[in-house]
């Protein structure tokens, strides 16, 4: 069976809710079923036909092709399954995803995989602010999973975040970390200000060394043998991240931020 | 059955059901690894006294442990799943997490999770970090010599304890000679240990005492000095009898580690002074698993 393809048919003025167009929904519909699902567009309600040509069948495989910025909350609570998305997406990418794997080609809006428990998500291009963090209000951001993002991330990457893997290979804006009550960051180039601000516990694992705050100290140079493990989990990624040769055990640690509770870490590659 | 000039007896070995489990110590060489899992295997021959049975299963390659380095694998064997489970973390508390450079990891993964590093991670006073790495749960414990990796669970699984065999010698050098090959053949064999030093049991054992508190005493039919008072199960040139006990994670397993081991003692041959080969039971009625020795050598 092949990959059942949402085709964008014309662009929206409004932002359109796609969370209705996941895996676990639309297993057993029928195709005519499928293209009378409603979508939030703004204050209005587009039939999903409307909005796409869909082909295709096989409902664990979803493409979302000629996507763009307006679309938000692809792949919400997804379960099982995998999306592609050819092209930009909106906010909320991922939000909440379960498990499965979500791809896309372009960049992310806002909140890309907030609070999400499992799986992989994937962004080829930028990322916008709260990427793995949490929904304003909630304590806790990503709780599982892995988010790579291959070019840059915003601000507030992992605010909050609980558990989990967030790689960037481009750069962070400021605030990366920050909340962060657990779980590892790594990031190939560089970060903006306030590094892991008010962050309780949890790694930073930095490629560049960051301005750190006044509330991080120095906890000096060492081996860490839980690195040469963390980078071989990468290995299956198509990534620089699971280039064996980005791989080192040899870091500096920076302990903080005391004006928290301190448990957490900045790892510096030396 | 004749083997070489020596004789198989037409008996066989009785063993139990035991928990069993597995872990992997890793450190900065080999050396290392060694004396934690030596440390951690040690006072470890009978569940009798010692609360379980333990041993090193074998030495690992960079490219089979889990953090690259080089690691040593041992199995710990006890009659419950609390027992070996209370054994496995005191051991690794006291033998793993204090020796340098050292990491332990789960040996087995499928099977009910015991804890392996899982309390020991209150070792760090709160400054422990926990990482979970391709869903398993790591916990990163600071210590002296910078960090104590320790995989947070391995799993229990069904085991068998209690296969063996007896070598009896026309003298205790041959005897003793002839365990040694078996054992080196018997190392080679996967998912078995042969818990008593070296692998070799002297001091086999039959069940009661004359004195009451006794449960165990030495076994007097195969004490060459007591040949002729006591009812003996040697034969006049009979000068020295030694016993291989194995634990094993199946029947299977230690079905073929017997065979080797039986098979190395044989190869030297009645010429070197191996007359018989024997197996300790109690009738049949208490163990389960019954290793007939002429089944195995057929």
């Amino acid at each position: 069976m092949s990959a059942l393809t949402f085709n964008l048919k014309k662009r929206t003025d409004q932002r359109v809710d796609m969370s209705p167009l996941v895996c676990q929904k639309l297993e057993g519909m029928a195709p005519a079923d499928i293209g009378s699902i409603e979508l939030q567009c703004g204050k209005l309600k587009l039939r999903a036909d409307e909005l796409f040509s869909i082909s295709g069948e096989a409902t664990s495989h979803i493409i979302i092709a000629g996507s763009f910025s307006k679309l938000d909350f692809i792949g919400k609570e997804l379960q099982e399954g995998s999306i592609t998305v050819e092209g930009d997406v909106g906010a909320y990418l991922g939000q909440s995803m379960k498990s499965g794997r979500i791809h896309v080609s372009g960049n992310a809006g806002l909140y890309a995989g907030c609070e999400m428990k499992n799986g992989l998500l994937q962004v080829d291009g930028d990322a916008g602010d709260f990427v793995g963090a949490a929904l304003p209000g909630n304590k806790q951001g990503m709780k599982g999973g892995t988010i790579l993002v291959k070019g840059n991330a915003a601000d507030r990457v992992g605010d909050h975040m609980r558990r989990g893997a967030i790689l960037i290979e481009g750069n962070v804006g400021d605030y990366c970390g920050s909340r962060m009550v657990a779980g590892t960051i790594a990031v190939m180039g560089q970060s903006g200000r306030y590094l892991g601000y008010a962050m309780r516990r949890g790694t930073l694992l930095m490629w560049n060394k960051p301005a750190l705050p006044a509330t991080f100290s120095d906890c000096g140079s060492h081996t860490l043998a839980f690195l040469p493990m963390l980078f071989k989990s990468f290995a299956e990624l198509n990534s620089k991240f699971a280039d064996a040769d980005v791989a080192f055990n040899r870091v500096q640690r920076f302990g903080g931020d005391l004006a928290e509770t301190g448990k957490g870490e900045v790892l510096v590659r030396l | 059955m004749i083997i070489n000039g020596v004789s198989i007896d037409d008996t066989f070995a009785e063993a139990f059901p035991m928990k069993g489990t597995r872990a992997i110590i890793t450190a900065q060489n080999e050396k290392w690894a060694m004396i934690s899992a030596q440390a951690m295997t040690g006072f470890a021959t009978s569940v009798i006294a010692c609360g379980c049975e333990a041993g090193i299963e074998r030495v690992l390659d960079p490219s089979e442990t889990p953090d690259g380095r080089p690691g040593v694998s041992i199995m710990i064997f006890a009659m419950g799943g609390k027992g070996l489970a209370k054994q496995l973390e005191t051991r690794a508390g006291q033998c793993v997490l204090t020796s340098p450079t050292s990491a332990l990891f789960a040996g087995i993964d499928e099977g009910k999770q015991i804890p392996l590093g899982k309390n020991l991670r209150y070792f760090g006073d709160g400054f422990q970090i926990a990482k979970k790495i391709n869903g398993k749960r790591y916990w990163r414990v600071p210590v002296m010599d910078g960090e104590f990796l320790t995989e947070a669970t391995t799993a229990q699984v069904e085991s068998v304890g209690g296969g063996n065999f007896l070598v009896l010698a026309e003298s205790q050098p041959q005897a003793l000679a002839a365990c040694e090959a078996a054992i080196e053949e018997m190392r080679k064999i996967p998912n078995v240990i042969m818990p008593f030093p070296g692998g070799v049991v002297r001091s086999g054992s039959k069940v009661g005492s004359k004195y009451p508190a006794l449960g165990a005493s030495t076994n007097d039919a195969f004490c060459p000095t007591l040949k002729g008072v006591t009812k003996t199960d040697l034969s006049p040139e009979i000068e020295s009898v030694m016993e291989i006990v194995i634990d094993g994670l199946s029947k299977e397993d230690i079905d073929k580690a017997m065979r080797v081991g039986i098979q190395a003692v044989c190869d030297l041959g009645a010429e070197n002074g191996i007359k018989r080969i024997s197996a300790g039971n109690y009738g049949g009625k208490l163990g389960p698993f019954h290793f007939h020795l002429r089944e195995i050598m057929a």
